[in-house]
């Protein structure tokens, strides 16, 4: 994917201190030089400063889909360390940052890791050296590890990150497959019986984060969380990258405020309201939405859905069906590929999803009458919860969110008809 | 399942689960079987969408549930903390 960067302008930064964008300030493919000219060093704290206060204070969310406290996650690892007196390097913390980006639709972190690899690097060091943590490493697809090798050679504090190749899948990303990944050379998510950060790789507390995180880390770390703050939203602060897909004039990444409107966001990026149907919001685990009114963000409240306004932005993706295309054969198709994604490791995703992009796939070529629309909602409620992993749940999400979305064209449909494209199925 | 909250729970484990049906035999109340033999929640246990995975269970099908964990071919399933 090419590593196109367009930046909304960012207002109030404090001087000395990068304006516009905040994670590319450093320009394309910035190197180690150019990367320090544009955010300075990593300034020296006094004893009263802790990486943890400042993460609680930002209020930063995760932004590889689910949303959770950065500063929780951060928090439970750092209880469940031993003091580095009591333990070797090899019972020490493990930091992963995690690029695998298994989302079809999603390159933000492809882009992130191209232009901007120091950021994520400087992350896991600020978070190294809070937590003591042993060893560290960056996970991400076979075409972004000569980038990242070359950026961990520019410099001489960053030699013991271990970079790893993550496997080209849907699940590769969540994060038990990581760990597991590490252990066993195959990414596939595990039954997790408590959090990883009580024991992760190889029993060791172990701190999972996407890559924007951890830049975004780095920015806390270096600047503080009241800068952080300055962009977004009390209930979504500071700015989030998202991919921009679909129907729309040239794919590409934006660096938009959290709680930013769902249609600035569509201007943003050259693509015209009336031009649009509906938005998939998250990605392939994501909501369709009308985008009229909708506020993107909200990434730490919980069932912030189309109904109070906000969608959660998930892995960051913002695909537009342009007018004209059936939002139900779009959705049908997606939910074919995640059947097919499954890990195979737990039956009622591994015989549930096909039978639910079965049922998908007849609603959207209309064959079937109400009974349809009441049998996806069964094998819905058959699939959810009931796996190692949310790859379930995030498909239901999909389905959830496309049956109430399109519930007119759902019943254009059952009668033979699409609305959409205006003619008989 | 009582007013007061479930004694304990069944957790299961997906990954290592292959629908025999033994727990679903000795958990007549608690569990049924699901389109593929796995077991599923009785009507009723899911109130959280991670009850479908942590089966909410009574004091007194505590027994059956210590049976069932015992002899799941595939130790497939564990009880956990209400």
């Amino acid at each position: 994917m090419s590593a196109a960067i367009a930046t909304e302008p960012l207002a109030g930064a404090p001087s000395g201190r990068p304006a516009g964008s905040r994670l590319f300030a450093a320009g394309a493919a910035a190197g180690h030089a150019a990367h320090l000219a544009a955010y300075g060093p990593v300034p020296r704290h006094g004893r009263d400063w802790s990486l943890a206060q400042e993460l609680e204070a930002s209020g930063l969310t995760g932004r590889g889909g689910a949303g959770f406290s950065a500063w929780r996650k951060f928090a439970a690892v750092d209880r469940a360390r031993r003091p580095a007196r009591y333990a070797g390097r090899a019972g020490r913390s493990v930091l992963i940052a995690n690029g695998a980006e298994g989302e079809p639709l999603s390159f933000k972190d492809a882009t992130l890791l191209h232009n901007a690899p120091h950021l994520v690097i400087d992350g896991l060091l600020a978070a190294a050296e809070a937590l003591g943590a042993g060893s560290l490493f960056i996970y991400a697809g076979a075409a972004r590890l000569p980038a990242l090798a070359a950026a961990l050679a520019e410099r001489s504090d960053a030699r013991h990150i271990a970079l790893l190749e993550a496997p080209d899948a849907f699940v590769a990303g969540q994060s038990s497959a990581v760990v597991s990944f590490l252990e066993t050379g195959r990414a596939l998510p595990r039954d997790v019986a408590g959090r990883l950060a009580d024991g992760g790789f190889q029993g060791r507390p172990t701190l999972v984060h996407n890559v924007e995180t951890w830049a975004h880390i780095a920015l806390v770390a270096r600047y503080g969380a009241g800068w952080f703050r300055a962009e977004g939203t009390a209930e979504d602060p500071g700015t989030r990258l998202v991919s921009v897909t679909g129907d729309v004039p040239s794919e590409v990444v934006l660096e938009v405020p959290g709680g930013s409107r769902l249609d600035g966001v569509l201007a943003s990026a050259g693509v015209a309201g009336d031009a649009v149907s509906a938005v998939l919001v998250g990605g392939y685990h994501g909501r369709w939405v009308r985008p009229s009114g909708v506020v993107l963000g909200g990434g730490g409240v919980p069932g912030g859905g189309p109904e109070s306004g906000s969608v959660r932005p998930g892995a960051g993706v913002v695909h537009v069906l342009a007018r004209g295309r059936c939002g139900l054969a779009a959705t049908a198709r997606m939910v074919e590929y995640l059947a097919g994604q499954s890990a195979r490791q737990c039956g009622p995703c591994m015989f549930g999803l096909p039978a639910l992009a079965g049922a998908m796939e007849r609603l959207a070529a209309g064959r079937g009458g109400p009974e349809l629309v009441r049998e996806v909602g069964r094998l819905s409620g058959l699939v959810a919860g009931r796996g190692a992993c949310h790859h379930p749940d995030g498909t239901v999400q999909l389905v959830g969110s496309a049956l109430e979305t399109f519930a007119d064209d759902v019943r254009w449909h059952l009668a033979g008809q699409c609305q959409e494209t205006g003619g008989a199925l | 399942m009582s007013v007061a909250g479930p004694a304990a729970r069944l957790h299961i484990d997906w990954t290592m689960c292959d629908g025999r049906g033994l727990c679903t035999e000795l958990l007549p109340e608690a569990l049924t079987r699901d389109d593929w033999g796995y077991p599923l929640a009785a009507p009723g246990r899911v109130r959280a969408r991670a009850d479908a995975s942590n089966v909410p269970l009574t004091g007194a099908e505590l027994g059956a549930a210590v049976d069932a964990v015992k002899l799941c071919p595939l130790l497939a399933l564990r009880i956990t903390g209400p």
